[in-house]
C-alpha cells in the first residue's frame, strides 16, 4: 500500500473526525436561546463596531520576510539532499545564493525591519 | 516477538483469503483510518492528563485524584463533559471559514501525526520527500488558526490570531533550516532513510553540529505549539483565549486536541531526525556486543514512545519553568539568535560531510 493512499485515507478521516464530533456534540448537549449568547465574547462587555478592520503592519513585514526565508528554503532542499555527492564544488555554488541572502537578511537588519514598534 | 508486524501482516492474509480485493482494500482502508484515529485519541488523552499532573507536581499539588485509581479516568470525565456543552450558535460570526478553521487544524495535525514511524514495522505515510512533507503540512494549522481568529468577528481572537501567525511562521524558518541540516548529513529526504542512516550511530552523536540543530528545532518546536513561554497567542490573562474564545463545546475540545497532539508530533519528529526513531541505543564497539543484543530486545515501539515522551517531558519542563515573552521578545529571538545560528549551522554541516569526512575517512 503506498504512502499516497494512506495519505488520502488519513486526511478523510480527520474530516470523518471533526464532523462526527461536532454531530455528537451537537445530538448530546442541551440547546438553549439567548439574544446575548451569539454575541462576541469580551468579558462581559457590549463590544463596538466590526473587529475587520485596519491591523498594525508590524505583522505584515514579518510574513513578508518569512514567505523570502520559506522559499530560500525549499530551494536549499534539493541540494540538502545530495550535498555529499557534489561535494566542495556544491558548496560553492550554493554560498552565492546564500550570500545574497544573508544580504538581504542584513539589509532587512540593519533597515531596522527585525525591530518590533 | 512483541512486534506489531505479525499482526499486521496476519490481518492481511486473513483478509485476503476470505474477501474479494476491493473488499480486503476497503477494510483495510477503514482500518488504518480507525487505528491512526484511536492512537491520535489516545496520546491526546495520555498528555491530557500527563499535563495536568506534572503541572500539578511542578506546583506542589496532586492533580487530578478522584475520578479513577490516581485520577486516571479524568481525561476520560473531561471528554465526557465537553461532549456535553452546547456548541454555541453564533450571531456575528462567518460561519463558513468558522467551522473551515477546525478543519484545517485537524487535517494538519493528523496528517503530520500520520508521518511518524512508531515501530520498525507501523509505518504511516513515507514519501520520499518525507520531511518537506512534514514541514507542509504542519503549516496547514497556521492557516486555521488564523481564519479561527478572523472569522470569529472578535478583538481579542483577531489579535491571538495575527501573534499566533507573526509566532508561527518566523518559527517555522528555524525548524526547516534545521531539519535541513539533517537532510544534508543524512543525504535523503525520506524519514525511513534517515532512520536507517542511523541504524549503527544515532545522528546526535554522529556530529557536533547535531546538537546545535536539536537544540533549536526543541525551541522552535516548543514555541510552534503555542506554549511554554510561547504561549502568547492564547495569553489567559490579557487576551482571555486567544484565537478560540468563541469556539464553544466540542468545538474547542478539538482545537485543545490538535494542540496536545502536536506537541507530540513535534517530539516525535525530533526523536525521528535526531534520536534515531524506534532505532535501539547502540555502542559501536567490539566489546559492546551483549550491551548491544539486549537493547535489541525491547521492542521498537517502545523505544520510539519512550524517547518520544522523554522529548514531551522536557517540553512541559520547559512550559512550566519559565515566564511568558513579549512579542518584540520572541521575534528577536528567532531573527536574530536562532536564525543566524541555524544558517550558520547548516553551512557548518555541509562543510563536515563535504570537506572533513572525506579528509578523515
Amino acid at each position: 500500500m503506498g504512502s499516497s493512499e494512506i495519505f488520502v485515507v488519513v486526511m478523510i478521516t480527520a474530516v470523518v473526525m471533526v464532523l462526527a464530533a461536532i454531530i455528537i456534540g451537537w445530538l448530546l448537549a442541551p440547546k438553549s436561546k439567548n439574544a446575548q449568547k451569539g454575541e462576541p465574547y469580551e468579558c462581559g462587555i457590549p463590544t463596538r463596531g466590526t473587529s475587520w478592520l485596519q491591523f498594525r503592519p508590524g505583522y505584515y513585514l514579518f510574513a513578508l520576510l518569512f514567505l523570502m526565508f520559506d522559499v530560500e528554503t525549499v530551494l536549499l532542499f534539493p541540494w540538502a539532499t545530495i550535498t555529499k555527492t557534489l561535494g566542495p564544488n556544491g558548496i560553492l555554488a550554493i554560498l552565492f545564493f546564500l550570500l545574497i541572502l544573508v544580504l538581504g537578511l542584513a539589509y532587512a537588519w540593519k533597515k531596522g525591519a527585525l525591530e518590533w514598534k | 516477538m512483541l512486534e506489531v508486524g505479525g499482526i499486521l501482516s496476519w490481518i492481511h492474509e486473513a483478509l485476503s483469503s476470505s474477501c474479494p480485493e476491493w473488499l480486503t482494500l476497503l477494510i483495510e482502508y477503514v482500518l488504518i483510518g480507525v487505528g491512526f484515529l484511536a492512537l491520535y485519541a489516545l496520546i491526546a488523552l495520555i498528555l491530557i492528563l500527563l499535563e495536568r499532573k506534572v503541572c500539578a507536581y511542578y506546583q506542589c499539588r496532586l492533580g487530578p485524584m478522584r475520578a479513577g485509581f490516581w485520577g486516571l479516568l479524568q481525561p476520560f470525565a473531561d471528554m465526557i463533559k465537553i461532549l456535553m456543552k452546547e456548541i454555541i450558535p453564533l450571531l456575528k460570526n462567518d460561519k463558513f471559514l468558522f467551522f473551515t478553521a477546525l478543519f484545517l487544524v485537524i487535517i494538519g495535525s493528523l496528517c503530520t501525526f500520520g508521518a511518524l514511524q512508531f515501530s520498525k514495522d507501523l509505518v504511516g505515510i513515507d514519501f520520499n520527500v518525507g520531511v518537506f512533507y512534514v514541514l507542509a503540512i504542519s503549516s496547514l494549522g497556521v492557516l486555521g488558526i488564523l481564519l479561527a481568529g478572523w472569522s470569529s468577528n472578535n478583538k481579542y481572537t483577531m489579535i491571538g490570531a495575527m501573534r499566533a501567525g507573526a509566532q508561527l511562521v518566523s518559527y517555522e524558518l528555524s525548524s526547516g533550516l534545521s531539519l535541513l541540516t539533517i537532510v544534508i548529513l543524512g543525504g535523503t529526504m525520506q524519514l525511513s532513510g534517515l532512520i536507517e542512516a542511523q541504524s549503527e550511530t544515532w545522528f546526535l552523536f554522529q556530529t557536533p553540529f547535531t546538537w546545535i540543530a536539536m537544540v533549536i528545532y526543541l525551541i522552535a518546536g516548543h514555541a510552534e505549539t503555542n506554549r511554554g513561554p510561547f504561549d502568547l497567542p492564547e495569553a489567559e490573562s490579557e487576551l482571555t483565549a486567544g484565537y478560540h474564545i468563541e469556539y464553544s463545546g466540542i468545538t474547542f475540545g478539538l482545537f485543545y486536541v490538535g494542540e496536545y497532539v502536536n506537541m507530540f508530533t513535534i517530539a516525535g519528529i525530533g526523536t525521528m531526525v535526531f534520536l534515531g526513531g524506534w532505532q535501539p541505543f547502540h555502542i559501536n564497539a567490539e566489546w559492546a556486543a551483549g550491551f548491544n543484543g539486549v537493547m535489541d530486545m525491547i521492542p521498537t515501539w517502545l523505544w520510539f514512545f519512550a524517547k518520544a515522551f522523554g522529548l514531551v517531558m522536557l517540553s512541559l519542563w520547559v512550559r512550566w519553568s519559565f515566564p511568558r515573552l513579549r512579542i518584540d521578545q520572541l521575534l528577536h529571538l528567532e531573527w536574530k539568535i536562532l536564525m543566524p545560528i541555524s544558517l550558520l549551522n547548516m553551512l557548518l554541516m555541509a562543510l563536515w560531510v563535504t570537506v572533513l569526512v572525506p579528509l578523515f575517512a
